[in-house]
């Protein structure tokens, strides 16, 4: 190693970087370690099962079923990934074969406003005017569908950009090849493009399904936060996140400890999500 | 012409190709006219300088906007040395296959998708409990500071690998020390790519709310120590809409104030992305 350098002040630097780096690196550590920390207590005391099986979720009374907050978050990212896929994926294609140039980029330009509109903001606007909509509608408004809806919103960016990164990869020659032999612009499409670049959106709904699963304030502010399993797509739903948002102020001890509980089950799904990305990779690179 | 009915398919989905386009930047239309009718009534120079009165349904911000600016300046000055440092580790001093850089590399990858509320936990754990600092505006600046790393190594790495080959090898034949090729040459010359990846940081730390709602805190008092709780616009919103009733036209005019940074900051990124393209063409 330290033949590479032939200066001293370069070893120097070297190590300063190093140490910089380790801070870096060592801080997804930190934050699992400290997830388990806090939720030792309680995982000693009443054990994993009891996160499932108890009757409800009632810390104070020491009950502690998630499994309401679960489907919340399941519902939610479900519906959300299930719509957002297929308009993002549409919106990229939109952009690279349908388009005119100046629109494409035009185009391409409010996905990205999209994106950078925060979560709170989505949460606020989704509150004063989709919910009040759906109330007209249907009570109490604050729903499922409407958390479904503004998580659609907030994450059709994410794939509708890496789809878009993905087909702009798609080789010249392939299209060239398929227009020379007559395909149609959808049997180009649908047979060519879309299967060469399976890899790529399947990352794309890989990240997507990791920010629906994440996000907080959102679907906190229009979800309604009733703990219960829906019936109906009007029903009121807590996601996990939610659940942590709105008790921590005031949660102690065991309570406290069941919600770095929650913390923790989402942080191995991403964690879960992050190695799938890289298997996807691995296997079509 | 040689399979004439899906050409009739063809039709039919390139017109369900423009309503898709269509409809998404209607809604995006109609939220921006929402917050912007609903935010400009309220907006003037008082709703700047005044703080919030009756929890904040009359009066202004400002306490809040001190508040958001600290926790971002500790955001950056804890984020910026340490993510630069780390990018030119990673991109400049190791071997693709060294065993560290692929270490603190694939904790970058999960870090980016750890869900901010799950930074809050931990920053409410570490920094405001562990380390004592209780809700304070540096324990929320802190957190921020573990959430941005990796948009700002990312970038400034792209930046310094965008810099030519030669100027390294040209440097090193002519004896100069890798220390100062990095200083004179290296980050001057990558200087476009961290400014991009501290505009997006700064967007994304301005934009946060359920990260600082347990380590910053509510308080809505002008901060007089970094040690005091500060509220960010962005939970100025969420609480106003949320848990004051008759505060939808302060968090109106609030969301339109954090919508106008991130647009503008937005467009500063743009810029300096497409500048950064066009010199390396």
């Amino acid at each position: 190693m330290t033949s590479w350098f032939k200066h001293h002040e370069d070893l120097l630097l070297v190590w300063l970087l190093r140490i910089v780096a380790a801070i870096a690196g060592v801080i997804m550590f930190f934050i699992v370690g400290f997830l388990l920390k806090e939720s030792l207590p309680v995982l000693q005391k009443v054990g994993i099962t009891a996160f499932f099986t108890d009757e409800t979720w009632n810390p104070s009374e020491e009950s502690y079923n998630l499994v309401p907050m679960i489907w919340g978050t399941i519902l939610t990212t479900a519906g959300a990934v299930l719509l957002a896929t297929p308009l993002g994926i549409i919106s990229a294609l939109f952009c690279q074969y349908y388009a005119p140039k100046a629109i494409a980029s035009s185009y391409r330009r409010l996905i990205e406003l999209l994106a950078g509109i925060p979560s709170v903001v989505y949460g606020f606007w989704g509150l004063v005017a989709l919910v009040p909509l759906i109330n007209r509608w249907q009570a109490p408004g604050t729903s499922l569908l409407v958390g479904i809806a503004i998580l659609t919103l907030m994450i059709l960016p994410t794939i509708a950009l890496v789809a878009d990164a993905t087909f702009a990869e798609v080789p010249q020659e392939y299209l060239l090849g398929a227009s020379a032999m007559g395909l149609s612009n959808w049997g180009t499409i649908w047979q060519i493009v879309l299967p060469v670049s399976k890899s790529g959106l399947l990352t794309g709904v890989v990240l997507e399904t990791g920010r629906a699963i994440g996000e907080t304030m959102a679907v906190l502010m229009v979800c309604g936060n009733v703990v219960q399993i829906p019936d109906r797509i009007f029903d009121p739903v807590r996601t996990l996140t939610a659940n942590i948002a709105l008790e921590m102020a005031y949660a102690l001890d065991s309570h406290r400890s069941a919600l770095f509980v929650s913390g923790l089950l989402l942080l191995s799904v991403i964690i879960i999500l992050a190695i799938a990305i890289e298997l996807v990779d691995k296997k079509w690179a | 012409m040689i399979f004439p009915k899906q050409h009739g398919v063809d039709r039919v989905i390139s017109v369900l190709f423009w309503i898709v386009p269509l409809l998404i930047t209607a809604i995006f239309i109609w939220i921006l006219s929402d917050i912007v009718r609903g935010g400009i009534g309220q907006l003037n120079w008082a709703f700047l300088t005044t703080a919030p009165l009756d929890t904040g349904r009359e009066g202004g911000i400002a306490p809040i906007l001190v508040s958001t600016l600290l926790i971002l300046a500790v955001c950056l000055a804890v984020s910026l040395p340490i993510g630069i440092g780390t990018a030119i580790l990673l991109a400049e001093f190791t071997p693709k296959q060294n065993w560290f850089g692929l270490t603190v590399r694939r904790s970058l990858d999960v870090l980016a998708g750890v869900p901010s509320i799950v930074f809050g936990l931990f920053g409410n754990a570490f920094f405001a409990q562990t380390l004592g600092l209780g809700f304070s505006i540096l324990s929320g600046g802190l957190t921020l500071a573990c959430m941005v790393l990796p948009i700002l190594i990312r970038s400034t790495e792209a930046g310094l690998s965008a810099v030519p080959l030669e100027y390294r090898l040209s440097s090193a034949s002519l004896g100069i020390s890798r220390t100062s090729t990095l200083w004179h040459l290296l980050l001057p010359a990558a200087t476009p790519g961290l400014l991009v990846g501290l505009v997006l940081g700064i967007g994304r730390a301005i934009a946060e709310t359920a990260a600082l709602i347990f380590t910053s805190g509510y308080v809505d008092r002008m901060p007089t120590s970094l040690l005091d709780s500060g509220r960010s616009l962005s939970i100025h919103i969420f609480d106003l809409s949320m848990n004051v009733t008759g505060g939808d036209a302060n968090a109106y005019a609030s969301a339109l104030i954090l919508i106008s940074i991130l647009l503008m900051i937005n467009a500063i990124a743009t810029w300096l992305a497409n500048k950064y393209n066009c010199s390396y063409d």
